[in-house]
């Protein structure tokens, strides 16, 4: 999987480095995108170390203190069993990125997958593809996956399924776009006479071409992806103690707001951030990867 | 234009046979019967009950009497709520969730809409910057934070507002309907921007301040009609979002209406009631869609073109 990525980077480098230097050149004159980009590395760095760097244990209690405000010794306060609320958010941030990710990359799988062979392959196979894209379009999503966690239990896997199911939608329409316009260029009908299997071209030549749009579509589907668990897990319906999330940290935050405010304000903080990080480098993104701004 | 929404509408049939079909196998392939109580029922109970229900008889049967049911408006009995119909219920929800739906949508279209076209009259100024950076907060605070927070600033410490409940106190209306609303102003600011810059870049606009009409005319009479048409086209799916929305709000707030229901029909494991609830949001939102893209048509001559030129 990653040898293929790999492969692929060079690809694009082969062909035609300017594309992306041009977007970086872009990226790296907007600030508040660059800024996300860092957030988003340190989030993403902090959750990796989690488990050495966290200054308590994760089912480090201590009931003498109960809830405490911020002080030195717990910078961010403390729950009213007297664990260590910096501790928390951390290992929250942990399961909240992890559903942003692994989510998002079930709904990119299936999202490349399906609009590459519609778009490659057109006729009657595209109109059936996209017809049934056009018909889970419709369902109403929110309340399928309010179902799904109740009918089938509260368990992550199935969270990661139920999330990347409903968000492969569009990128299949992105992708299908992608390749409708490309499969009919020199290089794929080089592809073509030169013998190669059509999902040799499909995987070699089609999708590596498509990367640029589902960069910034990935970028903008964690977001709303972590949004969604965060909502599930505030609702009861998403991830399940011991287990911990931002949302669910939220949703207990709520219970006492009104004597420990604190509980409720940090893991906020922490999942507005991370969205805040995200949609400015989505858009950073957007606007670098997008030709039609190179004019500006 | 008439053929095209009966052509819509003829076509959302099977997309709601689809959601009704899933979801009615859904609920039944569940492990352990409605019944199956934490305490212990006698068997005859249980049995008499299955047959109030027709839950002996095989899947099938009960999925095609279900479908006739549903097909006369008729969503069955509620499994937890005895002696209540699931149509009941939904019009015990209903008012409060709809008020809730417009008072959020009336303020999300009204901030939005402004934001949106102030910023698109002055790109990459202070004037452009400042609302579209409210937008981005607006996306990036959910409601589940955004209403505690609101209740926790007007409610507990400022006092000025009531924090729970829906037209038992003056005033307690406000903080729901703009918790539900402020994440849709943020969509609808960045797409009114989006779709006004879109338009103020084309010939027309040209030719009308040409004529030396006044800007207020140019942005009012020529450009607002185009460039709110993707704000038009977002208001079906915005209109599902705000279903969703007002479970989690109606559930802070504690507003009788039928996102809660359908949180704690979820957790009640009332499965009729989520069955029926989840045809009638189904249909609800099809609907909308319908609505939003049948205007946004109506609001595009070259799209309505199209379309007559088709039939």
């Amino acid at each position: 999987m990653s040898d293929s990525i790999i492969a692929s980077m060079d690809m694009i480098h082969e062909k035609g480095s300017s594309l992306w230097q041009d977007a970086w050149i872009k990226l790296s004159k907007n600030y508040l995108a660059l800024l996300g980009l860092a957030v988003l590395v340190l989030l993403v760095v902090i959750s990796l170390l989690t488990p050495w760097i966290a200054p308590y244990s994760y089912s480090a209690q201590n009931l003498d203190i109960g809830a405490t405000a911020p002080s030195l010794q717990h910078w961010l306060g403390t729950d009213v069993f007297g664990r260590d609320m910096l501790t928390r958010i951390m290992y929250g941030g942990r399961v909240s990125l992890m559903v942003g990710f692994v989510a998002t990359g079930v709904a990119l799988v299936i999202g490349i997958v399906w609009g590459a062979v519609a778009g490659f392959y057109g006729g009657r196979i595209d109109a059936l593809m996209m017809r049934i894209v056009d018909i889970l379009y419709a369902l109403p999503f929110m309340i399928f996956i309010v179902l799904l966690m109740v009918v089938f239990g509260r368990n992550i896997l199935l969270l990661f399924l139920a999330i990347g199911a409903v968000e492969w939608l569009t990128m299949a329409r992105i992708v299908r776009g992608q390749v409708m316009s490309l499969r009919h260029q020199e290089f794929v009908e080089a592809a073509n006479s030169l013998g190669l299997s059509q999902w040799t071209i499909i995987r070699r030549h089609i999708i590596p071409n498509t990367l640029g749009p589902v960069i910034v579509y990935t970028t903008l589907t964690i977001p709303s992806v972590m949004l969604l668990e965060a909502f599930l897990s505030f609702l009861g319906l998403g991830i399940q103690p011991p287990e911990s999330s931002w949302g669910l940290l939220i949703s207990y935050g709520v219970e006492t707001m009104e004597e420990y405010p604190w509980l409720l304000v940090f893991p906020g903080i922490a999942l507005s951030l991370t969205l805040f990080a995200l949609n400015f480098l989505g858009d950073g993104l957007r606007d670098a990867l997008d030709p039609r701004t190179s004019k500006d | 234009m008439f053929k095209f929404a009966l052509g819509r509408l003829l076509q959302s049939i099977p997309v709601l046979l689809i959601v009704i079909t899933i979801t009615f196998f859904l609920v039944h392939s569940v492990p352990g019967g409605p019944f199956s109580a934490d305490k212990a029922v006698p068997p005859e109970v249980i049995k008499a009950l299955e047959a109030q229900y027709n839950l002996d008889q095989p899947v099938w049967q009960q999925y095609l009497s279900y479908l006739g049911d549903v097909v006369t408006g008729d969503l069955g009995p509620s499994f937890k709520y005895s002696g209540r119909t699931v149509n009941e219920l939904i019009a015990a929800g209903l008012p409060a969730t709809a008020e809730l739906a417009l008072y959020a949508m009336l303020i999300a279209l009204s901030i939005g809409v402004s934001a949106g076209v102030l910023a698109s009259i002055r790109p990459n100024t202070m004037q452009d910057y400042l609302p579209m950076t409210g937008a981005m907060i607006g996306i990036c605070m959910p409601s589940f934070l955004l209403g505690p927070l609101l209740v926790l600033i007007f409610g507990i410490y400022l006092d000025w507002l009531p924090i729970s409940g829906w037209g038992d106190i003056p005033g307690d209306k406000v903080l729901p309907s703009i918790t539900l609303g402020t994440a849709y102003a943020a969509y609808i600011a960045r797409l009114s921007r989006g779709g006004m810059l879109e338009v103020l870049s084309q010939d027309y606009i040209r030719t009308a301040r040409a004529k030396g009409l006044s800007e207020t005319m140019v942005i009012g009479k020529h450009a607002l009609r185009g460039g709110l048409i993707p704000v038009v086209a977002f208001l079906g799916p915005a209109f599902a979002g705000l279903l969703g929305g007002s479970f989690v709000v109606e559930t802070i707030f504690q507003i009788p209406g039928l996102g809660r229901f359908y949180v704690q029909a979820a957790f009640n494991r009332d499965y009729t009631l989520i069955l029926g609830m989840t045809v009638f949001f189904s249909t609800l939102i099809i609907l909308f869609n319908l609505l939003s893209d049948m205007l946004a048509i109506w609001l595009n001559p070259k799209l309505r073109h199209e379309i007559q030129g088709n039939h």
